[in-house]
């Protein structure tokens, strides 16, 4: 990736990814790092599809306005495929990342991707089920957005998913979410 | 050594309240403020800071008793935004008339109607004859930075006067962005103790604050206020000066960006600076020579020093991110006052943008650079106040 990631969330209500995107943003710091996260505001409602942005760079930020050409493209709820175009705006190299149990294969099909996109996989529902005990799947979308990015490494991701849910959540749900990103990382599929 | 820290603008305001712990807080929750001062509050209960908060019944009320605090010789803070700062009018007069140095953060947001809780500068413009200094700030840690010089912009005994710190409501004030908080002592020594001037809790000196002054002497006292405000662009440039000392971030009356040598400018005021930044650079790479200018200190306006600024230019847009529907937009009106007074000055043109949160994007400012160099090459302004970034 290059000096600059920029990064589009496509969620729903209640699935934790505006808080992603502020995790991600606050780990990014890490370096020196410029970051960025915000989301779209509008009426906030469960199960309404909202987008939430990063941007991330060594060199200042100064745009502040929605991403409009993401290399990085994060789909938080696979419904949403069947309703908008999440594939609006990406770059000819960008990766969409996107919660299914589906095969990537399927997916890139149904994105109609570019050659030089690359699709992945990975079902964050189930490891959120498995893990915490609730749909929310934003830990293991995290995993996955760190391993396929490679924009901060693993171990710096759970030290401050575990510094920014300390805060407010008890230590079953802390380790829930620490394992439910571990595994979000190792169980990214390709194709 | 600074902390860096990823926070949305009203977390990072509302740090730096809490470094500066004022004597007292009266605010009113509204969107797209009421974070900055759940923050603050959080501070208060905690025990980090020992600022006496007093809740109210309205923004009118907040600012009413931010008089009353600062009048009986209290270091005084409020936030709002929108139609709460519309709704506290009548005060703001009579905060800036008694000479208080009430510092309130504006998170800008639209007027109703229609009904819209987005950013716009529409509120802190509407009280721009208020007799406030404004501040504006492109970005979180401009905010935090302008925060801190404003207490001592306020309470600086040459001037005595109010002053509103601006940030972009949601596009600024809910975001997350790095900044690099200063250490608190050294934040402590840089606004110091509050030394407050004719206390009304000076019981042994008793005195009187907004008494009735009619034909008689009401409009030398105006014409004291105007005096005054003569004064504050010396201040603030003191103030900026010792911070840059204690932070090293440079601070002036406004700033220019690649403006020295630019033929082609546009002129506008906060978040909206920052994406225009990125596309005066793609601009100059194709060799254009477009430049940039973000106002500061918007009240006072500094005439002179803006004429000066801008005088090279061959066409110059400013945009406008609220209306005086009728009229041209505020900072335009501001810009050509500058001018007027010029033998040679660059054709202007007036872009009202943004208005109840619409995005300003890379194309916008695009398109306004494309028309300025038209204009610059022919010398022709086809219309003079127009909208940009309207759905048709």
């Amino acid at each position: 990736m290059g000096e600059t990631v920029e990064i589009r969330w496509h969620g729903r209500g209640g699935q934790g990814t505006v808080t992603a995107a502020k995790v991600l943003a606050d780990t990014c710091l890490a370096g020196g790092r410029h970051v960025q996260a915000f989301p779209e505001y509008g009426p906030e409602r469960a199960g309404a599809p909202l987008r939430a942005y990063n941007r991330i760079s060594s060199r200042e930020l100064r745009m502040h306005c929605p991403v409009l050409k993401p290399q990085v493209v994060t789909v938080v709820d696979a419904s949403l495929l069947e309703s908008i175009d999440v594939t609006e705006g990406a770059v000819d190299d960008a990766v969409f990342i996107v919660n299914t149990a589906k095969e990537p294969g399927e997916i890139r099909a149904k994105l109609k991707a570019k050659p030089g996109q690359r699709v992945v996989t990975v079902d964050a529902t189930r490891i959120a089920m498995e893990s915490i005990g609730r749909a929310i799947p934003n830990s293991p979308m995290l995993g996955a957005v760190c391993r396929v990015t490679q924009i901060v490494s693993l171990e710096h991701l759970l030290e401050d998913i575990e510094k920014s849910f300390g805060k407010k959540f008890a230590r079953k749900i802390i380790d829930g979410n620490l394992a439910a990103t571990r595994r979000g990382y190792e169980e990214v599929k390709e194709g | 050594m600074a902390r860096v820290a990823a926070v949305t603008g009203n977390e990072a305001v509302a740090e730096a309240l809490r470094q500066i712990n004022p004597d007292v807080c009266a605010a009113y929750p509204i969107t797209p403020q009421t974070e900055l001062m759940q923050r603050f509050s959080s501070f208060v209960a905690n025990g980090k800071v020992d600022t006496e908060i007093i809740l109210v019944e309205s923004e009118h009320s907040a600012m009413s008793a931010c008089v009353g605090a600062a009048a009986a010789g209290g270091r005084v803070a409020t936030a709002t935004c929108g139609p709460g700062l519309a709704l506290m009018w009548e005060m703001l007069y009579v905060a800036s008339g008694m000479r208080l140095p009430i510092v309130m953060a504006v998170v800008n947001r639209s007027l109703s109607a229609p009904l819209n809780i987005h950013g716009d500068h529409s509120d802190a413009m509407g009280a721009r004859d208020s007799g406030w200094i404004q501040l504006w700030s492109e970005n979180a840690q401009e905010a935090y930075d302008n925060t801190i010089q404003a207490f001592r912009i306020a309470e600086h005994l040459d001037i005595r006067l109010p002053v509103m710190v601006c940030m972009d409501g949601f596009i600024i004030s809910h975001s997350i962005a790095r900044i690099d908080y200063l250490e608190d002592d050294p934040v402590k020594n840089f606004v110091a103790d509050y030394k407050s001037v004719y206390p009304l809790l000076d019981l042994d000196n008793p005195k009187s604050f907004g008494p009735l002054i009619l034909t008689d002497k009401y409009h030398e006292y105006k014409r004291a206020q105007h005096e005054v405000m003569t004064r504050v662009k010396d201040v603030v440039l003191t103030v900026a000066s010792d911070f840059e000392k204690m932070s090293g971030r440079k601070y002036e009356l406004f700033e220019t960006y690649r403006l020295d040598d630019a033929e082609i400018g546009i002129v506008i005021l906060n978040s909206a600076a920052g994406t225009a930044k990125d596309v005066v650079d793609s601009f100059r790479e194709r060799g254009v020579k477009a430049g940039l200018l973000k106002p500061r200190l918007f009240r006072p306006f500094p005439y002179e020093e803006y004429a000066q600024a801008l005088q090279r230019l061959k066409a110059v847009a400013v945009l406008d991110r609220s209306d005086s529907f009728g009229g041209y937009g505020p900072v335009f009106m501001e810009i050509c006052s500058a001018l007027y007074p010029l033998a040679q000055r660059p054709a202007a043109v007036n872009k009202i943008y943004g208005l109840g949160g619409r995005d300003f994007l890379p194309q916008h400012a695009a398109e306004v650079f494309a028309e300025l160099e038209e204009i610059a090459r022919t010398g022709r302004v086809k219309t003079t106040k127009e909208y940009i970034g309207v759905k048709e």
